[in-house]
């Protein structure tokens, strides 16, 4: 029964894994690269992790693989969010497919902050005064 | 068939392929954050490779390794972004 589950879960994981692969040489954009690989490989290697903790049944190695498993999941949003911020600010080109850029011209590009207080509030200043 | 077997015979080469596919990308990247990611994803293949060679021969110390990789792509990632942006704002 235990054996069972080591097969499907190594399979099941390296299928994904397999997949992230795929992924990141096929998608056309860099940030939807990003977006597969990410998720993909982090499931895959946890799925692997844990059929290995099965397949060996003692509690130091359970213990490393958890240890693992929580850092992996813990740091690969954190990695992916700081390089997808990091080179949208760089001018790393979208797809020319995709229909929306919710951060065109909203932050600085001096100091790369949020600059929604001055612009947009000059925006709503002129729109008050049209309307009214 | 032991699982030793079908680790060694079916799981390792499906394993080898994926990093060759993801080097490609590493080496036709246009850009250095494409080459950030395919590194980020190449050493994540890497913890799991060395996850499957530690079930084939029996040496669970292996695991501590691929903690370290682990630890190695996070600050890889987050040093090589935090340069990229720096870099353009010099310029």
């Amino acid at each position: 029964m235990n054996e069972i589950i080591v097969y499907i879960l190594i399979s099941l994981g390296t299928l994904f894994i397999l997949l992230a692969a795929v992924g990141i040489l096929r998608m056309p954009d860099l940030f939807l690269r990003i977006s597969v690989t990410t998720k993909a490989a982090t499931l895959g290697v946890g799925m692997i992790l844990t059929g290995m903790a099965l397949h060996f049944f003692e509690t130091s190695i359970t213990t490393r693989a958890i240890a693992i498993i929580v850092f992996l999941l813990l740091t690969a949003p954190i990695g992916a969010h700081l390089i997808g911020r990091a080179s949208y600010f760089v001018g790393v080109p979208l797809w020319k497919k995709s229909l929306m850029d919710d951060l065109k011209d909203k932050y600085n590009r001096d100091n790369h902050n949020l600059d929604s207080s001055e612009s947009q509030q000059k925006k709503e200043d002129s729109k008050d005064q049209a309307s009214s | 068939m032991t699982i030793e077997t079908y680790l060694t015979y079916i799981i390792l080469p499906i394993l080898s392929i994926s990093a060759l596919l993801v080097f490609i990308r590493f080496l036709i990247g246009p850009t250095l954050s494409d080459r950030v990611v395919a590194l980020d994803l190449l050493i994540t293949i890497g913890i799991s490779t060395i996850a499957i060679y530690a079930m084939i021969t029996n040496q669970p110390s292996f695991l501590d390794i691929s903690m370290i990789f682990a630890l190695i792509a996070f600050l890889g990632t987050v040093a090589f972004s935090y340069y990229l942006e720096k870099r353009k704002k010099n310029e």
